[in-house]
């Protein structure tokens, strides 16, 4: 099989790369998103902290 | 056992830990999920009814299998929640859901996508397809819900109710092929015999790749969690401070 037979998938190319794309990039997002929530909870519990500081 | 199990669900001791166990997932997880792919996009079979279209299997079956792998785990956690008062359960609820939404919403494109070619229709209103899309609506709702309320407890507890609800639609989406004259085809994934095992495997090396992101994925937000929840404690400051 050569690549450009790989790339047309005997005609579903058309349904089948968007599938296996869209999959692809939503294990990407959650990725990220995951890890910037934790960075975002990070950085609000700093401020939590200060403020508490200032206070006391 | 218990005194373990009560440590590890401390949220300094849980911190730590699910930060050191996240490689461990995360990495299988890549490789079982690219083996899975070269298994499923080069190495399998053709299927001799779709051709290469029924490829989209590998992507669409481990997703669905997901959405609802990630339910059940979300509606357990959240009836632990509610019977222990385990803030930890209640936080593995709310830290899966958004990740579940997310395999719901894969299984159902990429289904769209498949059906398409091989029914002539983006969509049907068939049992398989709108339990799965009323999957969907728990999962927002969920999320919806939490959100909206301002007392984290209240929002806990809440949302575990909605959770545990939306168990009946669990069966219904399994046993929907069985159950009604369904245009959707039936297991093939839970049905021996009914795929070679050369075309089965690169299925299961992507269904388990997706549970081991699930873990890793599941923990970074966990940990999100445990920071959200946790108040004005020592090590919290000793933890930021690093």
């Amino acid at each position: 099989m050569n690549l450009s037979d790989f790339f047309y998938m005997g005609g579903y190319a058309a349904f089948l790369w968007p599938a296996y794309g869209l999959v692809l990039s939503v294990l990407v997002y959650n990725v990220w998103s995951a890890r910037r929530a934790h960075q975002e909870a990070r950085r609000a519990a700093v401020r939590r902290l200060q403020m508490e500081e200032t206070r006391s | 056992m218990w005194t373990w199990f009560h440590k590890l669900a401390s949220p300094p001791h849980f911190y730590r830990i699910a930060g050191l166990t996240i490689p461990w997932f995360s990495w299988p997880a890549l490789i079982l999920i690219l083996v899975g792919l070269y298994g499923g996009l080069v190495l399998a079979p053709m299927d001799y009814q779709q051709g290469e279209g029924f490829r989209i299997f590998y992507v669409h079956v481990p997703s669905a299998i997901m959405s609802m792998f990630i339910y059940s785990t979300m509606a357990i956690a959240a009836g632990i929640g509610l019977i222990w008062r385990m803030k930890l359960a209640h936080a593995v609820a709310a830290a899966s859901a958004p990740i579940g939404a997310w395999f719901t919403f894969c299984a159902l494109a990429t289904g769209s996508l498949w059906g398409k070619p091989m029914w002539g229709t983006w969509w049907v209103w068939d049992a398989r397809l709108t339990s799965e899309l009323i999957l969907l609506f728990l999962y927002l709702g969920f999320i919806a819900l939490r959100s909206s309320i301002e007392d984290p407890q209240r929002a806990d507890r809440s949302a575990a109710v909605l959770a545990l609800v939306g168990v009946i639609n669990l069966p219904v989406i399994h046993y929907s092929v069985v159950w009604w004259n369904s245009l959707h085809q039936g297991s093939t994934m839970f049905n021996p015999g009914a795929m070679s095992i050369q075309m089965k495997w690169p299925a299961l090396a992507m269904l388990f790749g997706f549970m081991l992101y699930y873990g890793a994925v599941l923990f970074v937000r966990l940990r999100a969690e445990v920071i959200r929840r946790e108040r004005n404690a020592a090590w919290l400051r000793e933890e930021l401070a690093r």
